[in-house]
């Protein structure tokens, strides 16, 4: 339950990182909270020969919000983006998803970069990112590119992060005054991970649905949208809500966990859909 | 023999020079080179909250933090509070509610406490729950440590609930 022997080196600005990160190739791992990599490191599931801590790297701790963008750096900690004025008005899901994150304690060091690189399916961030059809910032040594979210993740614990590249921020479109957002999961223990979770992003007008981006995680082999769709010019209500349900049980490819096979998965997710539909403006019984 | 690099730290008050293994967590860096051994080593995989300490005024878990990425900061472990009139209100009413048995998740639990009373006075009980909810109890069923907690906080004066 001890770490494996490695070289520790430090990076105080971007461009350090990903000099280093050229250098030391596939043997290196960029250290930015831990919270997710420590413990593998701990179980001996990751042993990597050199780790590049990123945790200082101030150029990457900001959050601005700027022409309707909402920029988190990717060393930013969860706390840092709950605490977050700009957050909380542009991108108030990312407020309803963090409490659900793990507990307090993780949410003081875990970062979003960190997250999003680590891909867990299980993880609330990538969810939200495609929900909220964000954009992520990548450096490597030789440039900078922006990626949709979308594209972005590939399956359990793939991105489509190239070899010496990182993430440095993710660029959310600030919510709109016709748009919502509701974030929910369903886990058996509080901080526990979820058996199922969604990131809801609806347009409304005058009561129609005219633009939706409905997001799960928890389901499948990584974050994943369906059943969008289904909402389009609609009305939100409850024969809308069961047509859509049905279409995120059919579209999603599920894959069981320890605990809940894939019947399971499907059941609770078209639960979820339903609850978090109805927590929508109109139907707020 | 690994190679050991110095760092610098402020703990519990006092500047304190150490040097570290790259690998030797925050946990293991209190208890073997500091004998603070109120900070317990549990889980040593970020489960239990039995390590929970106080790194620049945020609660983290010691062992998900490696000792030599600390270099500056200031750490408060549970032994910091052995002055602290409101750790006092907490242990006198953990001893008398028997919020803990076997004791080995308490030195979390308190800190944790600590934490959320100074922060927030005048917690809800489900906010007491939340704020417990990394610490893992094996003994008391929680029950107790929310009373306990939950009384502490009833004596604290109103006028600083910050509600």
């Amino acid at each position: 339950m001890k770490p494996g022997l490695f070289q520790y080196v430090r990076a105080d600005d971007v461009e350090k990182a990903v000099s280093l990160l050229q250098e030391f190739g596939d043997e290196a791992q960029l250290l930015a909270g831990g919270q997710s990599l420590v413990p593998a490191m701990a179980l001996r599931m990751a042993l990597p020969d050199v780790l590049i801590d990123i945790s200082s790297i101030a150029e990457m701790r900001s959050i601005t919000l700027t022409d309707d963008v909402l920029r988190i750096g990717a060393g930013c900690r969860y706390v840092d983006v709950l605490r977050s004025e700009d957050v909380a008005r542009a991108a108030p899901m990312l407020v309803q998803a963090i409490p659900f994150i793990a507990h307090e304690a993780i949410r003081n060091r875990g970062t979003i970069g960190g997250s999003l690189a680590h891909a867990d399916p299980a993880s609330e961030l990538p969810a939200c990112m495609l929900a909220l059809d964000a954009a992520i910032v990548l450096q490597s040594a030789s440039g900078a590119r922006t990626i949709a979210a979308e594209d972005f993740f590939l399956g359990t614990y793939s991105t489509a992060l190239d070899e010496g590249e990182m993430i440095i921020a993710v660029e959310i479109p600030a919510i709109a005054v016709n748009q919502h957002h509701r974030f929910l999961e369903i886990s058996r223990r509080s901080g526990d991970y979820a058996i199922s979770g969604g990131a809801f992003v609806l347009e409304m007008d005058a009561g129609i649905i005219t633009a939706a981006r409905l997001a799960f995680f928890a389901v499948g082999d990584c974050a994943v949208l369906a059943g969008s769709e289904a909402l389009l010019g609609k009305p939100l209500n409850a024969e809308t809500i069961d047509q859509v349900a049905q279409r995120v049980g059919e579209e999603i490819t599920f894959y069981g966990d320890l605990y809940n096979g894939i019947g399971a998965k499907r059941q609770i997710t078209k639960t979820l859909t339903r609850r978090l539909l109805a927590q929508f403006p109109g139907m707020e019984l | 023999m690994d190679p050991l690099i110095p760092v610098s730290y402020t703990i519990n008050g006092k500047s304190v020079q150490q040097q570290v293994s790259v690998r030797t967590t925050l946990t293991d860096m209190l208890r073997h080179q500091m004998g603070l051994t109120a900070t317990h080593a549990g889980c040593e995989q970020g489960s239990c909250g039995a390590c929970t300490v106080v790194v620049d005024g945020l609660m983290v878990r010691s062992c998900l933090i490696f000792a030599i990425q600390l270099d500056g900061a200031r750490i408060e472990t549970s032994e910091g509070f052995a002055d602290d009139q409101l750790m006092d209100e907490l242990r006198r009413n953990f001893a008398d509610r028997n919020a803990l048995q076997c004791g080995f998740c308490t030195g979390g639990m308190l800190v944790a406490a600590h934490d959320l009373l100074s922060r927030t006075p005048h917690p809800e009980r489900a906010e007491i729950r939340e704020k417990i909810s990394g610490n893992f109890c094996r003994c008391t069923g929680y029950e107790a440590i929310v009373d306990a907690i939950s009384k502490t906080a009833q004596a604290l004066p109103l006028e600083d609930s910050g509600k």
